[in-house]
């Protein structure tokens, strides 16, 4: 079980102070469960994430996995530990190919498993057996091929950073479908997923409201979703509109 | 002839050969041919002043290969050579040079390979030069290759010129001259360590209309080890040209990219990209979320990006 014990952490902002992203986090992910973060922008979810996978530290609290405090552990142990992330805006790589990635990711897949890790999330293999995880992907095609990293590590902590993202519609429900289905009958696996997806929150089996870097609202999916479904709806009619963008 | 163990793996560093093959080879060892062999489309023979090789490919061949590497293994040895590739009309063929250099003393050791490579109409040639140094004493390990290619009506010509690592000092020069519906795509990878020095200048000249060329250069230094990369296209006819240079810096090291666009006709379209950059934090954290430490996941950029 992966646990936050009063989590807070905190940078520097431009006058020298420091300023808390997150603040006093208390949160439980228990195997076998999907559960999803959400709010508004700049809440905090993803800085949770990334506290989570070592990628910020936290400056107070305890990031616990199966009781072992793994606060001070880099990035890399923490992976070797079972905990993955896939990545809101994934980087590019020049002279890494797509099959090199899910290679680094899973040591040892061979073909068949790429080309199955590929075809899961919409990709057609042969189309991608040589070309770089560089500038000649879109966003999308990044995107399929981050969480194809993520799913072929089969790790026992999976956090998904908004995979609707940059992502077509078509492909939004595939993933996420993709990300259900792995996970949510799965009792040793935990998945966590940033969104704002009306699809998704409502099937999870946690939604956490995030909000100013605190905890806002923390329930089941059918006790939360009630309390957020209109804010969420509305904004999604407003964005079918036109009137806002999609990021919210 | 067998080689050395030692020998025989800086052999394969450079060619990625794990035996001898048969058909077409020149393996100069210190100075000397040791092994020289013709195919029946493929001659391998001295030049006419007994400088070096003239290797000529005959009309029509296709899909086959020469080798020629060679290798420096004895103390304080200077190597210099001049070779000639002609590679006669509609061949298709792949030349695989490249020197390796073995070096436990303490006086510089080095190879100067001027090479002068004709490849004529309709042909393609695709050419390998990797370079590589190794060995425990102070002296240095230096390679000064020099070549210069004429891509005939019509013809293609790939190259690939690497410098693996070990190479204490380089200058490399190359100039092409790209003709009628010719087209070039030079591709250069260097990695210095070290107190290395790396000195890289390619000129090609786009003289025919429809002539095409590439030059890709990727570059990492690292330590306190310097590269200076220099590349011009001179566009002399209705032509296209790019030219493209990235390079990580790491440590101490220091990079001068200079690439350089000349139009000698109004058709002439070039068009130049440069980039110096370090290792971006998110490719490290990226690679890190996967498992790899920090060593590992910087290793793997270089490579990839050396790729």
């Amino acid at each position: 079980m992966l646990k936050l014990e009063n989590v807070s952490m905190a940078i520097g902002d431009n006058t020298g102070e420091a300023r808390e992203i997150i603040t006093g986090i208390n949160l439980e992910f228990k195997p076998g469960k999907l559960y999803a973060i959400t709010g508004p922008n700049g809440g905090g979810k993803t800085t949770i994430a990334k506290v989570i996978m070592g990628i910020y530290k936290n400056n107070s609290g305890h990031v616990l996995l199966d009781g072992e405090d793994i606060s001070n552990l880099s990035v890399s142990e923490r992976a070797k530990k079972g905990i993955a992330y896939a990545f809101q805006q994934p980087p590019r790589f020049k002279g890494l190919t797509v099959p090199d990635m899910l290679n680094i990711a899973r040591p040892g897949l061979d073909q068949v498993g790429i080309r199955k890790s590929l075809r899961d999330v919409g990709l057609c293999p042969e189309d991608y057996q040589d070309r770089d995880v560089g500038p000649g992907l879109s966003g999308g095609e990044m995107k399929r091929i981050e969480i194809a990293q993520v799913l072929a590590r089969d790790a026992r902590v999976s956090i998904f950073d908004e995979p609707e993202a940059g992502v077509d519609l078509w492909t939004i429900q595939r993933l996420i479908g993709l990300i259900i289905a792995k996970y949510q009958n799965s009792p040793k696996s935990t998945a966590i997923i940033i969104t704002h997806n009306e699809r998704v929150l409502p099937i999870c089996d946690e939604i956490i409201v995030v909000d100013g870097g605190r905890i806002d609202k923390q329930g089941s999916g059918a006790e939360i979703w009630p309390l957020i479904k209109d804010d969420i709806e509305c904004k999604v009619k407003l964005q079918c509109r036109g009137e806002i963008g999609y990021e919210f | 002839m067998s080689f050395k163990a030692e020998d025989m793996k800086l052999i394969s560093t450079i060619t990625d050969l794990t035996d001898i093959p048969s058909g077409a080879i020149n393996i100069r060892v210190d100075g000397q041919a040791v092994i020289r062999n013709s195919s029946p489309n493929i001659s391998v023979g001295p030049n006419d002043d007994g400088t070096g090789l003239k290797v000529e490919i005959k009309a029509g061949t296709r899909d086959e290969a020469v080798h020629v590497p060679v290798i420096v293994t004895k103390a304080g040895f200077k190597d210099k050579v001049y070779n000639t590739f002609i590679v006669n009309e509609d061949a298709d063929v792949t030349i695989i040079a490249g020197c390796g250099i073995h070096n436990d003393s303490h006086a510089d050791s080095g190879h100067d390979g001027i090479h002068t490579i004709i490849v004529k109409k309709g042909s393609h040639m695709k050419y390998v030069e990797k370079h590589y140094g190794e060995g425990s004493g102070r002296g240095k390990k230096i390679l000064n290759p020099t070549t210069d290619i004429t891509v005939e009506d019509g013809a293609s010509a790939e190259m690939e010129l690497v410098q693996i690592a070990g190479v204490d000092d380089t200058l490399r020069s190359t100039i092409a001259r790209i003709h009628e519906n010719g087209s070039l795509k030079i591709t250069e990878r260097l990695m210095t360590h070290d107190d290395q020095r790396a000195e890289s200048l390619i000129d090609v000249y786009l003289k025919g209309t429809g002539g095409n060329a590439q030059i890709l250069s990727r570059a990492v230094a690292r330590d306190k080890s310097s590269q200076v990369f220099k590349a011009a296209l001179i566009g002399q006819a209705d032509a296209l040209g790019h030219l493209e240079c990235d390079a990580i810096i790491m440590d101490q090291a220091k990079i001068q990219s200079v690439p350089q666009l000349v139009a000698e006709d109004a058709q002439a379209v070039l068009t130049h990209e440069a980039a110096i950059g370090k290792i971006a934090g998110e490719q490290l954290v990226k690679l890190m979320s996967l498992g790899l430490s920090e060593e590992e996941a910087v290793n793997t950029i270089i490579e990839g990006f050396l790729k």
